[in-house]
This record gives C-alpha cells, sequence and structure tokens, in this order.
C-alpha cells in the first residue's frame, strides 16, 4: 500500500468534534468528493450514544487506485497474494493522519495524537491555536447559520491546499447534495474558503 | 442493468446484499450498532421500492420467530439485531439449530468490540458455538454484502440458521462499491408439514442434536468459507531462518488491519498471515496443517479467544487464552501493531499517545424532556433508588437519577427487587422510582409489571414517553398506528398496557409542565405508601425534539439571566442543560442561544428565581 501509492495519491483525514456538529456530514462530502474524482473510500464513524454531545471522530482514508497502475476494488484478501492497493484498515493509528480537521477546540486534545507529526490540523477555534486556526463558529454566525461553522472549516480547509481536492470539487457535490441547506452550506463553504486568501 | 458506484454504509451494504438475494423478510430490533440494516430496508418500503416484508418487532425474541416462520415456509429470510439482543433471542435461537430451516436464514448479529454503544463486549460467535451454528465474520461492508448470497446457499445446503457477524468498524464503516440495479425476486410460500422437526418432542429432540451435530462436522469442511493465505509470497520465504514456524491467524476487521500493518512493519513477505471466514466451526484441516507447520501461531479475534480456543495446542498457539493478546477492548491498529512488533521481535514502536484525561460525556441534548423529567424524579424521590434502563435516558445517570443499568426491561424488575430486599430493613424504606423509555417498556417492560403487580411490589414506575425510539435513530414504536409499507394498524397504547397489567394508579403528564408533574410524581408517590396502595405508573409525555416526525405542541419560551444570578451553578451541575454555560462563581450563568430549545423548564429549577421569561 504505502510502498505502491505516492502521498500525493493518499491521503488520511481525521474528523473530530462534538456530537451535533455535523462531523458526519463533513466526512461523508469528502468521501462524495473523492469517489467523484474515481478515488475510493474506506471510512469508520462514530453512532449511538457517543453522538448526544460526546466527543465524535470519523477516520476517512482516500486513494487513487489508478496511480498504481490499478483499478481493482481492495479486499482485505488479495487474490493473488500480493498486497492490495490502498487501504484495507477503516482506522487511522495514532501518528498517522495527515490532516486533522478539529470542529471543535477541544478535538486537538482528544485526538490531536492521531495527527501525523509532519501533518496538518485545521482547527476551529476563538483564538489562535497553531498556523490553521479559524474562528468558524464566529464566522459562521456572522452569516446568520450558526449551525454551518463546520463547512466554513472545510471550506477554509481546501483553501488552505491541506486537502487531497481544491474547492471546486467539494463545491459541485455540495451543490449535488442538496437539500434544505444547500445555499447556507455554500454560504459557509464560501466564508471558509475566502478566509484562506482564496 | 446499469452500474454506478456509490459509498455505502457497512450496514446499507448488508440491507442491499438481502434484496439482492431475494430474501423476502427481514425482521429486527433497533441497537446500535446494527440498526442501519432495517433501518435502510424500511426506507426503501415506504418508498415502495422492495416487496419484502420488513418489520421493526417489538423485540428480537419476537423478530427472531416471525422470520424463522417465514424460513419454514420455504423463504430466504433474515433477522437482525445487536449482540445484546442476541441474548433476548437466544431460546429461539438454540431451538432454531435443532429444527434447522427451510428458506435459507440468515440472523445478522452485530458485535461492539470496545464497546462504543452496549453494555457488554461479548462475541456473537461463541453464542453461534453454543449453540452449534455455522458463524461468518466479514472485514469490510463489501464482504458484508457479498457474502451474504453463499451465506443463503450455506443456510439451505445444511438446513441450518448462518450467523453472520459483522463488527461496529464493519457496520459503521463506509467504502465505495459497485452497485447495480436488479429486479427483486420473489418465492412463494409453501410450508410444508413435519412435525418431527417443527414440533419435535424430546426424543425427537435427540434425533434433531445428531443430525445438527453431522452438519456442523460437515459444514466446517465446506469449501464455500475455508481459511486462505493472505501473503503467499511469505510461504516461499517461510524457510529464511527468522520467519521460520511462525504464523498469524486473523480474522474479520482485525485481519484488514493487519494486512496494512503487516506491509508497514515489513513483514508481508515474511510472515504467512492466514484469514479465517468462518470461525466456527474451524475446518479441522485447517487446524491439522496449521499445527503441523508452525512452532508459533498467533491468534487475532475480536473479542474473545472463539478460533483460538478451537486450536487445541496450548504450546504453539498464542492469543487471548497466553495473555499476549488483551481480553478486553478493541482490537485497534494501534494494539495491534504492539503485538505484531512483540510477536515478529520488533523494536516496540514510538508514537503519539491519546490524552490519559476522560473526554467530554455524552449528555442529553438541550432541551429534552428526559432531564426535566428526572430532575422533579430527583426532587419528589429524595435519597431514592432508582433503577434505570436502556435508552437515551441511561444519561440520567449524569444528573444523580439512574442507580442501575442492566439491560432491557430490568429496570421495573429490579425495582420490584429492590423493593423486597428493604421492605424489613430497621429504618424506613427508601422509595423507589424506576425509569423506562417507551420503546423499551413494549419490548421487555410488559411481563416485569405484571409480576411487580401480582408479587405486591411497591414503587413508582415512570415511564419516559418520548413516542419513539430515539436513542437509536427514531424508529417507531407500537403506538405509531402505521405499519412500514404504510397500512393504518391498531395502535397499542401504553396507558392501556399498563392497566391491563394491573396497576391501579396512573396519570399521564408532560415533563415541561414542570410543577404539574411533579405534583403527580408526589401522588403516584402517595399512593405506594397508602394503606391500600401499590405500585403507581406515572408516564412523562413530551415528543423528542430530534424526531423530526413527531410535531411539538410547545411555544419556545424565551429565557434570559435575570439580576439575581449568583453563578451557584445548580442549573449547569444538577440540571446539566447543554445550554446553560457555567462561567465560574460569582458569575452570572450565560444561555447559548444556539442550543436553547426554549423548554423554559430551567426557569422552575433555579432557586433563586434568577431565570426569567424574556
Amino acid at each position: 500500500m504505502s510502498q505502491q501509492l505516492t502521498q500525493q495519491a493518499r491521503q488520511q483525514i481525521a474528523v473530530s468534534g462534538i456530537g451535533g456538529q455535523g462531523v458526519l456530514f463533513v466526512t461523508k462530502l469528502l468521501a462524495e468528493t473523492a469517489v467523484h474524482l474515481g478515488w475510493s473510500v474506506l471510512l469508520s464513524e462514530t453512532h449511538g450514544m457517543a453522538q448526544r454531545g460526546g466527543n465524535v471522530i470519523s477516520h476517512l482514508k482516500v486513494w487513487d487506485p489508478r496511480a498504481a497502475g490499478s483499478t481493482a476494488p481492495t479486499t482485505s484478501t488479495a487474490a493473488n497474494g500480493k498486497p492490495p492497493v490502498g487501504f484495507t484498515s477503516p482506522l487511522i493509528r495514532a501518528g498517522q493522519a495527515d490532516v486533522l480537521l478539529a470542529l471543535h477546540p477541544e478535538a486537538l486534545t482528544t485526538h490531536g495524537f492521531y495527527l501525523n507529526p509532519k501533518g496538518t490540523a485545521i482547527v476551529n477555534a476563538p483564538t489562535a491555536n497553531g498556523p490553521y486556526t479559524i474562528d468558524a463558529d464566529r464566522i459562521a454566525a456572522e452569516i446568520g447559520h450558526a449551525i454551518a461553522a463546520n463547512l466554513v472549516l472545510l471550506g477554509f480547509a481546501a483553501g488552505v491546499g491541506a486537502l487531497f481536492c481544491t474547492a471546486e470539487p467539494l463545491r459541485e457535490i455540495l451543490d449535488a447534495l442538496g437539500g434544505p441547506r444547500r445555499d447556507v452550506n455554500r454560504q459557509a463553504f464560501q466564508a471558509g474558503l475566502s478566509r484562506a486568501g482564496r | 442493468m446499469s452500474k454506478r458506484r456509490e459509498i455505502l454504509l457497512g450496514n446499507e451494504a448488508i440491507a442491499r446484499g438481502l434484496v439482492e438475494t431475494g430474501c423476502t423478510m427481514t425482521t429486527s430490533y433497533p441497537g446500535t450498532p446494527a440498526s442501519e440494516i432495517v433501518g435502510t430496508l424500511a426506507k426503501w418500503k415506504r418508498q415502495g421500492r422492495i416487496a419484502m416484508h420488513v418489520e421493526w418487532s417489538i423485540n428480537e425474541k419476537v423478530a427472531f420467530e416471525v422470520a424463522l416462520a417465514n424460513s419454514y415456509a420455504g423463504r430466504r429470510s433474515a433477522v437482525s439485531m445487536k449482540q445484546v439482543g442476541l441474548n433476548v433471542a437466544s431460546d429461539p435461537l438454540m431451538s432454531a439449530a435443532y429444527t434447522g430451516v427451510a428458506g435459507g436464514f440468515l440472523v445478522v448479529v452485530a458485535d461492539d468490540p470496545g464497546p462504543h454503544s452496549s453494555q457488554t463486549e461479548q462475541d456473537s460467535r461463541f453464542s453461534a458455538m453454543g449453540a452449534l451454528l455455522p458463524v461468518l465474520d466479514p472485514a469490510d461492508p463489501r464482504e458484508a454484502r457479498d457474502w451474504i448470497r453463499p451465506a443463503f446457499e450455506l443456510s439451505e445446503r445444511y438446513q441450518v440458521p448462518v450467523l453472520l457477524r459483522p463488527t461496529t468498524r464493519v457496520c459503521h464503516a463506509r467504502q465505495d462499491l459497485e452497485v447495480a440495479d436488479g429486479a427483486e425476486s420473489e418465492s412463494a410460500a409453501q410450508f410444508k408439514k413435519d412435525p418431527a422437526r417443527w414440533a419435535a418432542t424430546p426424543k425427537f429432540r435427540f434425533l434433531l442434536h445428531q443430525q445438527l451435530n453431522d452438519k456442523i462436522r460437515r459444514i466446517a469442511l465446506d469449501p464455500s468459507f475455508q481459511p486462505t493465505l493472505t501473503n503467499a509470497g511469505a510461504l516461499a520465504e517461510a524457510g529464511s531462518e527468522r520467519a521460520r514456524g511462525a504464523c498469524v491467524v486473523a480474522s474479520g476487521v482485525v485481519h484488514a488491519h493487519a494486512v496494512e500493518l503487516m506491509q508497514e512493519l515489513g513483514l508481508w513477505e515474511t510472515l504467512p498471515l492466514f484469514r479465517v471466514r468462518q470461525p466456527y466451526p474451524l475446518s479441522p484441516t485447517f487446524r491439522d496443517r496449521l499445527l503441523a507447520d508452525y512452532d508459533r501461531v498467533l491468534v487475532l479475534e475480536e473479542t474473545y479467544p472463539v478460533i483460538e480456543w478451537q486450536l487445541q495446542d496450548r504450546t504453539r498457539v498464542q492469543g487471548r487464552t497466553t495473555g499476549l493478546v488483551p481480553n478486553a477492548g478493541e482490537l485497534l491498529p494501534e494494539v495491534l501493531e504492539d503485538l505484531l512488533r512483540t510477536f515478529a521481535d520488533l523494536p516496540a514502536a514510538v508514537r503519539p499517545q491519546p490524552p490519559t484525561a476522560p473526554g467530554r460525556r455524552p449528555t442529553l441534548c438541550a432541551g429534552c424532556p428526559h432531564r426535566a423529567a428526572f430532575h422533579a424524579i430527583k426532587k419528589v424521590f429524595r435519597k431514592g433508588i432508582y433503577p434505570g434502563d436502556i435508552g437515551c435516558y441511561t444519561l440520567g445517570l449524569n444528573l444523580g437519577a439512574v442507580d442501575t443499568v442492566l439491560c432491557m426491561g430490568a429496570s421495573i424488575s429490579q425495582a420490584t427487587g429492590f423493593y423486597f430486599a428493604h421492605r424489613k430493613a430497621a429504618e424506613a424504606a427508601p422509595p423507589i422510582a424506576a425509569t423506562i423509555g417507551d420503546s423499551t417498556f413494549y419490548h421487555a417492560g410488559i411481563p416485569a409489571l405484571i409480576n411487580a403487580v401480582v408479587q405486591g411490589a411497591r414503587f413508582v414506575l415512570v415511564v419516559l414517553d418520548n413516542g419513539t425510539t430515539a436513542m437509536t435513530g427514531h424508529q417507531p414504536t407500537p403506538a405509531g398506528g402505521i405499519s412500514l409499507d404504510g397500512r393504518p394498524v391498531p395502535k397499542v397504547l401504553i396507558e392501556d398496557l399498563v392497566r391491563a397489567c394491573g396497576v391501579k394508579h396512573l396519570a399521564v403528564g408532560d415533563p415541561y409542565r414542570y410543577r404539574e408533574f411533579t405534583a403527580l410524581l408526589h401522588a403516584a408517590k402517595a399512593h405506594t405508601q397508602a394503606d391500600d396502595g401499590g405500585i403507581a405508573v406515572v408516564i412523562a409525555r413530551r415528543p423528542c425534539l430530534m424526531d423530526r416526525a413527531q410535531t411539538s405542541d410547545w411555544q419556545a419560551v424565551q429565557v434570559r439571566v435575570g439580576p439575581d444570578c449568583q453563578g451557584c451553578g445548580i442549573c449547569t451541575s444538577q440540571f446539566e442543560c447543554p445550554a446553560l454555560e457555567d462561567r465560574g462563581k460569582d458569575q452570572p450563568i450565560r444561555i447559548d442561544p444556539g442550543l436553547c430549545s426554549g423548554c423554559g423548564v430551567c426557569i422552575e429549577i433555579c432557586p433563586h428565581h434568577a431565570l426569567e421569561v424574556q
């Protein structure tokens, strides 16, 4: 896996927050975007009791199977005994995440250990907390949609170039998903993106 | 037939597998991490996309029996549940192993190593072994879907129920899969009478037991789910000095973790990794070959040593029984890395460590009606005993209003036990107030309530009725009055059931109307203490705020913090509403307008009357 794919063709993203902040939605958006780009995905979510205001985390692994010259689906058992292309485990190990999207300042304390020392933490916090901090709560409130702070953070992450993809395909998927909050989501995403100076 | 790629949740993949293989009935009771299997089928049913009979049954035992009869009638059937649900259904499970089945019958049981959202980490593969039934251990959503067809075929070939055992990391993983739209196949029901099987008496049961033993012997050798070698290259290298005589055996998602780790640790070419798909019954040829060829065998599986116990050689097999593999908790990739490093004699890993401080604990939502009910219970039943139950309202333990949580329905039976335990105490017996949710009451509360009544127990039971099965994602309850395919069906109401159980004192109230609700609790308490009194039931009725299917008649109240707030912290610690923010001693609290739902209950519970309507 790691031997076959370059760093540009794979990414491990941890999305952390508090139940109700939209961790699942951000993860879904990233995963759908990856598949739209022809990449493969494997991810793990938190459901159940922890969703009631506890710390929640999603593990997302994305990779481009074409980069290794294969479009074969991943199975945890490769038929020919060769290592499978891409990831097989739905979990990110401690110290392996390329990106940590922290939807809440506490997320850095709780789940910061997943971040690779060379990785990037994108943090929603009222005061600077590393090079990629943004007060997504305030920005979301300013545009009148406090609930959409998750998309402000995602827009910012795309804007600073931390993600496997640019802002454009993310915006396309956001549009395609539609739903009653589509316009709010777009606006919040754009607000975060513009804070990154893009 | 058009094909496309979709990202599917493991449970959605299982639902798809059932539809694609001609399953004509799926039943379930919701429970994390299994809920989205029938949740997905129910959605398709409501949309008119599938003909399959789909039901949220009243509990897992009933669900099992309903689906089993469909299998007796010759049609493919499935029942799904979480691991502790199988405990509820273990009576029919054990017996169905003996009777066998006609149409393919799958028991999908989701285990929860961790545990993340369960009261135990129990391994359903042991339940399969205890029942003498085959069990399959998929590693990802794709396998969970793709194995359903051969699993049905296995079930039909040997005429036995087959268990499919995904874990949380399969159920709640998502993966991009190729999906195709195919026609759902339908099969006619044809129940063939065979009393020697379907209604076997003990004499015939002995014969059925012998037949079952024979089936299990043959299934162990059946080619469909035999163990395989994952890294064929390692076998050629196995002659090299370092790796000689060692191998790893893994199943389920642990195998998926191991595939990544062994590459990263440079073990892929040197350490043979075997994959077990069917942990029970384990292939005897695989077992014999393994023990003949290897001096050291590391077994990696979740959560109990099911494969390990079938490898009957205590000198060469390492795992949970030898203390190498931890005997509790999820086999996370980090744990696995350390195990593989130890086993392969590699240096210890260096990696960031998770914080030792506990994270943020889950809590009832802002405006949750249960919070108001719990606060009132604590006030009325001071120094009481509070048996609790399974659901969102288990979180009443944060408020000090839940003392015990055992299993579904136990609040009522335990209240009965506590009553008799304390009845003859020298001091005055503590008051007892039990809480149970509406769905849990239907599931397992009714026999317990009848028992409490006829034993003459005295306590107050508060049924926290939010009109839905909230914790698991708002599945309907028998009070809904509508089937999944939109047919009107009779509503079964909690108050009717409570009366029919023989309870003489029943009140229904709205916990948002805090003072009136408190008065109902006082009256109920008085009934438990009266000369001609007995058990009393109060139904706390108010729809779940998160359930979009229910409408609320509540006019939201704008609450503001008045000048009398001294920052005493009672509302933030004793009432623990997430919308109330403690800003330290002597500082007035702050209300988070983004979280406050306007229930206004905090106005009632503030001892300083410092919270007021704006």
